[in-house]
């Protein structure tokens, strides 16, 4: 256990302030058991699972409740026994329409499914054999986009990964999650880690925290003394937790735009996504439950919570001691890239992190005055672009130009809106660029219609 | 706001991430520029008395009227509260000479925001500088007013340049750069020594001058406040005072009994005030580090030039070198791009 010396800290970024004191200090908590949950059959990224049960079937604690569809998906297990009350299309918190399943819960959990064998000898077992585990428990990455773990996992091309990378940076503000998971799972973490670094036969396992979590730099050196590994701290910069960035400030290496991680010989996993990995091959876990911070100043008793999957918001926030304010706003993750929700009563999936309230006063208007060239958004974007050109040629439809200014390597961090005084939607403008030209490849890939007329 | 939830149906205010915003705004930028802005007028009624107040409120009140009037007449929302039309009414007064007949100072706001600003589109559009623009519109339609310059109330005693007394208001004498461009124009020597005492005096303003230039001390006040609240960075400025400073170290180098030096450069005419608050107008310079660095050294050149070329009429440059710079920068932008995570090049 070292702490890495040499820290290649990517240019610009944005100093945000990190409303993190709240929750900072408090323990995850069990979120009281609920009564009814709807767990999402897209919990990850890809095709959604397809449904294993009919309504009024009874199922086990951490059963099967939907079969992966296609190489990337993933199953989705059901957190608690109960009974299934009905199958049918919802929103979710993070934003995604998807079949979903209605259990309603037993008051205790009258039996388990163990399908899953714990594999304490892990060491001794194959890599094919724990990735297929990964699989089967549904690991995805909990950081925010879901991606399956194990095909990020699956061996692939020619460069050998030699750094494992757990992100704990958890630059969006407001957040904790990932902070009290490194504060109260560090050997859990380490144990998930050294899974994946026996899988992949890395070299390196390295924590990548921010400088703003003391506490847990603290627990891992301490917890980890002895041990192999290492801890990058990172200075404060959003969005230092985005996988590029969070590999460049370890590692230097920069991925040429169209190459993945595995490329420059990095993975980087999400603090929870290791510790569901650890669960899932030494205990034989399911991914059933995920931490959550419920906070905003609408929020009572700002919390942390380890939520069921499926859990719906409205009892997350009851358990956080309702609110104390009246909420204009609602947030599913952070506040810089998560998606605000229409209403309360949704359930959160395996990727949401955070749920966060704004008061009325504190919404605000992307209002979009003319550019006044100040070029604090090209100060601010990670990605080297400059947003305001991009921006202005959006504004004209000209989505050639935007494309020819890299719209496509934008990956919506909002950095940009963020820094801009004219309040200028740039990162929405992206959004709409990419999605045109998203739109457009897809029609040129396929053979041209005939002209109608 | 209409999409703003009513109250009690449950439903919540949906919009596209980011759900946080900087505090900044175009307003409190413009507010900041215009508050970095009073050493230096106070300066310029301390010197020049209260007909410097008298152009200062003509011109802003002239400027804001005018931005208010035209956006009326074209039929868009008012924004003179982006304060940015105050910024423009300073700065034109700060360029004008004390004695500038007061309907000149309101004619040069009205062409500074409608022919310079909106009729480009408003803020954000205008491809110059408007106060500039105005300052030379006034310079090439009124040349004898625009060059007439008072020497201020508080002089040094015994000053060749400023040998005015203080109790009366419009003694008419000539900015330090003027004396020694026509002194040299003319086969003379240079009728300037720059001792530490005239630097000093300089610095703190007892010189001829446009109303907010002659003070250096009011203007760096006013550029560390900017820096301070990052409302500038100290590209442009570095940039246009070193490479003047450089041009002039090596011209003095050159040629010593034509050239000045550097400490006279940077303290005379509108150097500090151009470098500090007219370059680093947002709108009209470059967006990039580097393009500010490529427009800041164009500028300190441009001026060196104008200034030293003895065969020219005009004494000062700064105004003219900035406006030049300004037509450069879709030029510089495009020069300057930013090479994107990824990518070979930008």
């Amino acid at each position: 256990m070292k702490i890495l010396e040499k820290i290649f800290q990517f240019g610009n970024g944005i100093k945000i302030k990190g409303h993190k004191e709240s929750t900072a200090g408090k323990p995850l908590e069990p979120l009281p058991r609920p009564k009814t949950i709807a767990v999402s059959m897209s919990q990850h990224l890809g095709k959604p699972a397809v449904p294993c049960v009919k309504p009024g079937d009874k199922v086990a604690k951490h059963q099967k409740i939907g079969d992966a569809d296609g190489f990337v998906s993933a199953p989705v297990h059901a957190p608690f026994s109960g009974t299934v009350k009905a199958i049918g299309e919802t929103s979710v918190a993070s934003s995604r329409r998807s079949t979903a399943i209605t259990i309603e819960v037993d008051p205790e959990d009258v039996s388990t499914d163990a399908a899953l064998s714990p594999m304490p000898d892990w060491r001794e077992r194959s890599p094919a054999e724990i990735i297929e585990r990964i699989r089967d428990a549904g690991v995805v990455g909990a950081g925010g986009a879901g991606f399956p773990t194990y095909v990020k996992l699956t061996p692939s091309g020619n460069t050998p990964v030699d750094t494992v990378i757990v992100n704990g940076a958890e630059c969006e503000p407001y957040l904790n999650a990932d902070n009290r998971t490194m504060i109260e799972f560090p050997r859990d973490l380490y144990e998930g880690a050294s899974i994946i670094k026996h899988v992949l036969g890395a070299k390196r396992i390295v924590f990548a925290i921010e400088d703003n979590k003391p506490k847990a730099i603290e627990t891992l050196s301490r917890e980890l003394a002895g041990t192999d590994c290492e801890i990058a701290v990172l200075p404060h910069s959003y969005p230092q937790g985005s996988e590029k960035h969070a590999i460049y400030s370890v590692t230097g290496r920069e991925i040429k735009t169209g190459l993945l991680p595995k490329d420059v010989g990095c993975l980087v996993e999400n603090v929870w996504t290791v510790r569901t990995i650890a669960a899932a091959v030494v205990l034989g876990e399911p991914v059933v439950s995920r931490t959550i911070t419920v906070t905003g100043s609408a929020i009572a008793n700002p919390s942390n919570f380890t939520v069921p999957v499926g859990a719906f918001v409205d009892d997350i926030v009851n358990a956080a001691g309702g609110f104390a304010r009246p909420p204009a706003k609602a947030v599913c993750g952070g506040p810089m890239m998560g998606f605000a929700m229409p209403s309360l009563h949704l359930p959160v999936t395996k990727t949401c992190s955070g749920l966060v309230f704004f008061t009325e006063e504190e919404t605000f208007e992307f209002a979009g005055s003319p550019c006044i060239g100040c070029g604090r958004c090209i100060e601010a974007c990670p990605m080297g672009l400059m947003p305001k050109d991009i921006s202005q040629a959006i504004e004209a439809d000209d989505i050639i130009a935007a494309e020819e200014r890299f719209v496509m390597n934008c990956f919506e961090c909002g950095s940009c809106a963020y820094v801009c005084p004219a309040r200028r939607p740039l990162v929405q403008h992206n959004r709409r660029a990419k999605a045109i030209i998203a739109a457009q490849r897809k029609a040129s890939a396929t053979p041209p219609k005939k002209d109608p007329r | 706001m209409n999409d703003k939830p009513t109250k009690n149906n449950g439903l919540m205010l949906v919009s596209p991430s980011p759900h946080m915003h900087a505090p900044s705004s175009v307003r409190s930028i413009m507010g900041d520029v215009a508050l970095a802005l009073v050493p230096a007028g106070a300066a310029s009624i301390i010197f020049f008395g209260l007909r410097a107040l008298v152009l200062i409120s003509v011109t802003v009140a002239g400027a804001i009227l005018s931005e208010k009037l035209s956006r009326r007449i074209m039929k868009r929302p008012d924004s003179t509260g982006d304060l940015s039309a105050l910024v423009t009414g300073l700065l034109l007064a700060y360029n004008l000479p004390p004695s500038l007949p007061v309907p000149l100072a309101i004619l040069g706001s009205v062409f500074a925001i409608v022919v310079a600003k909106q009729v480009f589109g408003g803020l954000g559009y205008n491809p110059f500088n408007p106060a500039l623009a105005a300052r030379a519109f006034l310079l090439v339609s009124f040349t004898g007013a625009m060059t007439s310059w008072s020497a201020p109330l508080v002089a040094q005693s015994g000053d060749a340049v400023t040998s005015a007394t203080p109790i009366c208001d419009a003694v008419t004498s000539a900015t330090p750069l003027y004396l020694v461009k026509s002194a040299l124009k003319a086969g003379g020597e240079i009728p300037i020594e720059m001792t530490a005492g005239r630097a000093l005096s300089y610095f703190l303003g007892m010189k001829a001058g446009s109303l907010g230039e002659t003070s250096a001390l009011a203007i760096l006040l006013g550029g560390a406040y900017l820096l301070i609240r990052r409302v500038i960075t100290w590209h442009v400025p570095v940039s246009f005072i070193g490479s003047a400073a450089i041009y002039a170290t090596i011209a003095k180098a050159v040629s010593p009994s034509l050239q000045m030096g550097p400490v006279f450069h940077v303290l005379t005419g509108g150097m500090l005030l151009g470098a500090i608050f007219m370059a680093t107008d947002m709108v009209t310079s470059p967006s990039t580090r580097k393009g500010q660095l490529v427009f800041g050294c164009g500028c300190g050149l441009l001026t060196m030039a104008i200034r030293t070329v003895t065969s020219g009429d005009y004494p000062e440059g700064v105004s003219f070198a900035i406006l030049v710079m300004n037509a450069f920068v879709p030029l510089i932008d495009r020069a300057t791009r930013t090479r994107p995570y990824g990518e070979a090049h930008g």
